[in-house]
């Protein structure tokens, strides 16, 4: 009797205790096959970045936040600068081709000079992300702004400020940076878009800068001798234009001209926007570009289909950036991201 | 004609004519003012003060750095490393006053590294006979490459916020002139001063004539070079610190742009040869102000940038074919080192 109890006793402690342990295995969770796989996938990966140039506001962005990405998936990026010069930058290309990593996030100095490039690295199964600044070669995926689109917003901003009876004159300028980038065909073309339909508009000077912030205001400088009247001016990068306001600052006609730039939207351009510098900035908004290009390179590395099959694009949303709101959210600084 | 050729006046002017032909300088001259009048009739405003004043200030930082490349050139020497040493010094100066040290020390530190890389470059080439091209090209690769690596990691460097005197240099005016051609004014008087009146000057023309002769008959050859190249970084340096005042930033790009051959189309338009021992600062200005029309006239009839500067090569290759031809080269005139 005394025995049958115990073996009672030990046959409820061994229920107690399986269903101890079944509650304990619930508390540990569930594996999410998907998380585990996700990561396997990643890890191990690599990733190179050929950008224009290192060492300004929109590449450093990008990579700070590429490189993040990097480090938390376990995968390995690397960046090879070629330092604003087209051929290091095509013999990057050539030399990842045979290296064959497994994506290539790639800035176009142009439309042409990596369109063949591009192709070939693709045949050659690497995927490739263009950023920003596209090629007429369509790749993988294309993360950036719509230059076309920029150029439409800014028109239509000159267009309400010196159209019919609004402005001083009906005279604009156009600061444009390397004629054959990207960021200068399309605008163009979006530009000239919105003006065909306002041809009282009349631009009275179309000028290269080369990016340079001094040949920038020596041109603004020169324009407004030969038109005191200007009514406003589009500029096609912040970096420069702070040049081209420079000029117009010192010429004591900020209230008449009014000028228009885009740019990544980092504090120093917000900054010029606070001091009326610039009177409108539109912001292509380099920490979302960079969300949206880890978002892609993680979607690319995972995906079963060979390079170059599926092409996609996304044209990011733009902010328009005013005295009115101007504001910290709007602005980044590098070592936000990092 | 016939009439015309017998006075005495007119063939002094004829005289006159041949003595501006004969020299390169001269032909510049003569396109220079070709160009000016042909603008002034065409552009209405061109010449117009407000407008000769932009001409002038939108070219005074490249007829700066145009000085310490003529004081180089002079003694046959070459420093393309110019635009390096002042993106690099300029660049940093401004990097170290935003991390915590006063503008006027940063300033300081800013100049001594261009002193420094100038005396480098000088003895590199005086003590270790490097030609001054391949030591200068090498130099602007590693001061550039220094800078991008220790020194500052953005190309793009505003002027540190509170220092309004400092933007003064760049965009302020005296009696209405920009302080920017003021400045390359009185640089251009004291170069002036340097070369005509003081031994310093009158041995850099003697080293550029003829190098050898001039270490033979006991010139100081080494120190002297090391100050010509200190000079020149010096300059470099000065030009920085109103180019970023001027334009509120400074650009380490700059580097990689052509600027530094435009330098170089200033010195050898205003006729001062690259082999040495000739011209003087009145052909920097010369060269300047020519460069400064035809930039001024081809931005106010709005000429496409390809085209700009297909105009600015065919005309520097227009001065140096019309110079060989005008000045032919023989034994005695050519020399050993001649680029």
């Amino acid at each position: 009797m005394r025995m049958f109890t115990k073996i009672k006793i030990a046959i409820a402690a061994c229920v107690a205790l399986i269903g101890i342990g079944a509650a304990q295995a619930q508390d540990k969770g569930l594996e999410n096959p998907r998380s585990t796989a996700f990561h396997k996938t990643l890890a191990g990966k690599k990733v190179v970045f050929v950008p224009l140039s290192m060492g300004f506001d929109l590449t450093e962005g990008w990579a700070a936040q590429m490189r993040k990405q990097a480090a938390r998936l376990n995968y390995s990026f690397e960046i090879r600068d070629p330092a604003w010069s087209t051929d290091a930058g095509t013999r990057a290309l050539s030399s990842l081709i045979t290296e064959k990593p497994d994506l290539i996030v790639l800035h176009n100095p142009d439309i042409q000079s990596y369109a063949r490039l591009i192709n070939q690295a693709q045949a050659a199964g690497i995927k490739i992300v263009q950023i920003n600044l596209e090629s007429n070669s369509t790749s993988d995926s294309y993360v950036g702004a719509d230059w076309t689109e920029i150029g439409e917003q800014a028109a239509n901003a000159i267009v309400k400020k010196c159209g019919a009876g609004n402005g001083v004159s009906r005279k604009i300028a156009i600061d444009t940076g390397v004629p054959t980038a990207a960021s200068d065909v399309f605008q163009l073309d979006g530009i000239y878009k919105v003006l065909k339909q306002h041809p009282e508009i009349q631009v009275v000077s179309q000028q290269a800068t080369e990016y340079n912030a001094e040949k920038a205001r020596s041109i603004m400088d020169t324009v407004l001798q030969q038109n005191p009247d200007l009514c406003g001016a589009i500029g096609i990068w912040d970096n420069q234009d702070t040049g081209t306001a420079s000029a117009i600052k010192q010429a004591g006609k900020s209230d008449q001209v009014y000028l228009v730039t885009s740019g990544g939207g980092n504090r120093v351009g917000c900054e010029n926007v606070e001091k009326g510098l610039f009177n409108l900035y539109i912001s292509y908004n380099v920490p979302l570009q960079g969300d949206i290009l880890n978002a892609e390179i993680a979607r690319l590395l995972m995906s079963d289909s060979p390079a170059g099959k599926v092409k996609t694009l996304y044209f990011n949303p733009l902010t328009q950036i005013t005295k009115e709101n101007v504001n910290p959210r709007n602005c980044w600084t590098l070592d936000d991201l990092k | 004609m016939s009439e015309a050729r017998t006075t005495p006046e007119a063939k002094s002017s004829q005289k006159l004519i041949q003595k501006i032909f004969r020299s390169q300088e001269g032909i510049v001259f003569a396109l220079a003012v070709a160009a000016f009048l042909v603008f002034a009739l065409l552009l209405p405003a061109f010449a117009s003060p407000g407008n000769l004043l932009a001409l002038v200030r939108s070219v005074s930082i490249l007829g700066i750095l145009a000085l310490g490349m003529a004081l180089v050139v002079i003694a046959r020497g070459i420093d393309v490393s110019m635009i390096a040493t002042m993106v690099v010094s300029v660049s940093w100066a401004f990097v170290l006053a935003r991390s915590g040290y006063s503008f006027g020390i940063a300033l300081l530190i800013g100049v001594s590294f261009a002193l420094v890389v100038g005396a480098a470059i000088g003895a590199l080439i005086a003590f270790g006979d490097v030609p001054p091209i391949f030591a200068t090209l090498a130099a602007g690769s590693v001061i550039y490459g220094l800078g991008r690596t220790f020194f500052f990691k953005l190309e793009m460097q505003n002027v540190p916020p509170g220092n309004d005197w400092f933007l003064f240099i760049g965009q302020g005016r005296i009696l209405g002139v920009p302080i920017t051609i003021v400045a390359f004014g009185v640089l251009c008087l004291l170069l002036h001063f340097i070369l005509s009146s003081t031994r310093f000057g009158w041995l850099t023309y003697a080293m550029g004539n003829n190098p050898a002769a001039a270490r033979i008959t006991g010139a100081p050859f080494r120190p002297i070079v090391i100050a010509q190249y200190v000079a020149s970084s010096f300059i470099a340096y000065v030009a920085g610190l109103i180019l970023a005042s001027s334009a509120s930033a400074i650009n380490a790009r700059l580097f990689n742009s052509t600027m530094i051959y435009d330098i170089l189309l200033v010195v050898v338009l205003g006729g001062i040869g690259l082999n040495g021992g000739h011209g003087s600062v009145r052909n920097v200005v010369l060269g300047t102000v020519f460069v400064g029309i035809l930039l001024n006239g081809m931005t106010i009839m709005n000429i496409d940038y390809t085209i700009q500067n297909l105009v600015k090569g065919v005309v520097l290759l227009l001065a140096i074919v019309v110079d060989s031809l005008v000045n032919p080269r023989d034994e005695q005139t050519s020399q050993q080192g001649d680029l």
